[in-house]
């Protein structure tokens, strides 16, 4: 493959907070909000703490997803003081991130109680910048990073029907660290994330001062689809939990016959899918409500090209 | 030959019941309660009624610990005595309701045995949370249920302590016994959590059922952990964290904690240690919603109970 030139990554955007209970996001934002900038660093960095309201009361949100109101659709409504908080926000934050002014790389982070490791979560399987940054992630042979293991995971959604904060800027995705309760901290996840960040701020300096980053081939996991709970058919109210053989079992392959959930009666059911997939977002506890238990991803390597910036200094 | 002495004649337990729901994000009881609301099979037992119970019902629609505050606190006397007036908080409100249906505390009409179900996010594995080191009858039970239980392991923690001690919503029985079960995070339902919280309450009505029999159980020991201390995380002047529980120390719950070992990593990567003078058991390591009441974990020291033999009273 050809290299590629890019133009430079000059701003960025870390977003924590995005769900008021996903604690490592938000004291790192916290931390990084308190040190000030001094005008040297080689990239403009804005720190943005993306749900002030829910992080204060430790909720995933106070009226409406707001990971979920950055459609076309809901940054367009006409809002008042009446509207969702959640509304009301998103068309703040794409004020600020997106738009005009819209940054060159949104990284937003998230937690999960699923045990994913790091994923950066795009829309996007061409994506050069955000290929480049995981392909960074992984070849990290630092001490913290080796024992989290990083994927790319990829939503194919039309950018038109983009629904995520990430979404708003040019390149963008969300960095999900998992396993970790909700309105829990934990040291060994927060230090992935700010490792996480740090490596990926890294890449950009370097990035931005002309390096060359050799292409290659990264494994990108595509969503398939989503695999809900059994339930009461009366009472909708969930009738088995994710089999202990498939429990915190994210990424690897599961296969048609393999028991996917416990009944409470004690019955197992099994993946009755064709294809083998990988699972991943298993039980994560914000998705009883949407009706996911689990998702199901195809996966492939994806070949990327040699990069560099376009302008060189 | 045995001592026919120190047999201590209890009365039956015939009125027992199971609450899940008083927080309501702890899934394993919320599901086990709504479970056998459906279909009590699984928990009928001669020669006692058992009443599933969902005790804070808005909180559990919510999945959310509680609506105005914690029901698990409520129980205290000023609460359960104060006027049906507007304006109470939902949980004293519930907690008045539930002292009458179950209640009330300290009576002779008083339910013989609540089981509070509860989940944690601290890696406490099986345990079950006793408030008096003299409940003879609660003692055995906790000896029997550790034995069904083998080869898993079953916790006891006891809660004893005059300022940390707290008016849990099972103490309007004459013998409350927590369960608390983890590590699960709020507002999931791990299986394997689930299973565990679903055998303790079997081999508990098993227990209760035998008792109401007639069988004597013999003298036993049990060893428990006595809660000692609360220790919350370094804070700022604002009153924000600025540490968390250190790598070394976290899913360590009662595993021996001593001078010197790592305790918190604060944000910027400084090891604080723990400097207490005895070697301590923690416990409720990063549970989640103990960040607000101050606690990162509890401190306990294991002690060995002894529980006199004990068989029903004869009428």
């Amino acid at each position: 493959m050809k290299a590629v030139a890019m133009p430079t990554v000059s701003r960025v955007a870390v977003c924590g907070g995005t769900h008021g209970n996903e604690l490592a996001g938000i004291y790192l934002v916290r931390e990084m909000l308190k040190k000030r900038a001094d005008g040297t660093e080689p990239v403009s960095v804005v720190t943005v703490m993306s749900n002030p309201r829910a992080a204060q009361l430790c909720v995933r949100y106070v009226e409406t997803d707001l990971n979920r109101c950055f459609t076309r659709a809901a940054l367009s409504a006409p809002v008042s003081e009446t509207s969702p908080y959640e509304m009301i926000r998103s068309q703040e934050l794409n004020a600020l991130l997106g738009a005009q002014r819209s940054v060159d790389l949104l990284c937003d982070l998230h937690n999960t109680t699923a045990n994913t490791g790091l994923c950066l979560i795009t829309y996007s399987d061409r994506d050069w910048i955000c290929l480049h940054i995981c392909k960074h992630l992984q070849a990290c042979t630092n001490t913290k990073m080796a024992s989290t293991p990083v994927r790319y995971v990829h939503f194919d959604i039309p950018l038109n029907e983009a629904y995520s904060l990430d979404s708003v800027g040019k390149h963008g995705f969300a960095m999900e660290i998992g396993p970790q309760p909700h309105g829990v901290v934990r040291s060994v996840i927060f230090s992935a994330m700010q490792e996480g960040v740090q490596l990926m701020m890294d890449w950009i300096c370097q990035f931005n001062s002309g390096t060359l980053f050799e292409g290659g081939w990264v494994d990108v996991y595509t969503m398939v689809k989503n695999i809900d709970y059994p339930r009461d058919s009366e009472t909708h109210m969930i009738s088995a939990a994710v089999h202990p053989d498939l429990q915190d079992r994210d990424f690897c392959l599961l296969h048609p016959g393999d028991p996917m959930f416990l009944c409470f009666s004690g019955e197992t059911l099994r993946y009755r899918g064709k294809e083998a997939l990988y699972p991943f977002f298993i039980n994560e506890g914000a998705y009883y409500e949407k009706g996911v238990a689990l998702s199901l991803a195809r996966k492939r390597r994806v070949q990327i090209p040699s990069v560099r910036s376009e302008t060189l200094r | 030959m045995s001592s026919r002495t120190n047999i201590s004649c209890l009365q039956e337990a015939k009125r027992v019941a199971i609450f899940g729901g008083t927080h309501g994000n702890e899934m394993s009881g919320i599901t086990l309660v709504n479970m056998w609301i459906q279909n009590s099979a699984e928990i009928e037992r001669n020669g006692l009624v058992v009443k599933p119970f969902i005790s804070n019902p808005r909180a559990v629609e919510k999945c959310t610990r509680y609506i105005d505050t914690d029901l698990n606190r409520a129980f205290t006397p000023e609460n359960l005595s104060a006027p049906d007036v507007e304006g109470l908080p939902y949980e004293v409100q519930r907690a008045k309701e539930i002292n009458r249906m179950f209640g009330p505390k300290g009576s002779s009409d008083a339910y013989d045995a609540i089981f509070d179900l509860h989940n944690t996010t601290s890696n406490m594995g099986s345990t079950l949370i006793l408030e008096s080191s003299t409940d003879l009858f609660n003692l055995q039970m906790v000896h029997y249920i550790k034995k069904a239980m083998v080869p898993h392991t079953c916790s006891v923690l006891l809660n004893e302590h005059p300022q940390l001690k707290y008016s849990t919503t099972r103490s309007v029985a004459k013998h409350p016994i927590g369960l608390e079960v983890g590590p699960q995070p709020q507002g999931v339902l791990r299986s394997n959590v689930f299973e565990s919280m679903r055998t303790i309450l079997k081999h508990a009505l098993d227990f209760i059922e035998l008792f109401n029999s007639g069988v004597e159980f013999p003298p036993c020991t049990v060893d428990v952990f006595r809660v000692q201390e609360r220790m919350d995380y370094p804070r700022d002047t604002n009153g924000n964290i600025t540490a968390m529980v250190h790598p070394h120390l976290q899913d360590c719950d009662w595993e021996p904690l001593n001078r010197g070992d790592p305790m918190f990593l604060t944000f910027d990567g400084r090891t604080v240690l723990y400097e207490g003078a005895n070697t301590v058991y923690p416990t409720f390591i990063n549970e989640a919603a103990y960040y607000e009441k101050q606690q990162a974990f509890m401190t306990t020291c294991r002690e060995i109970l002894a529980a006199y033999a004990i068989r029903k009273a004869c009428k």
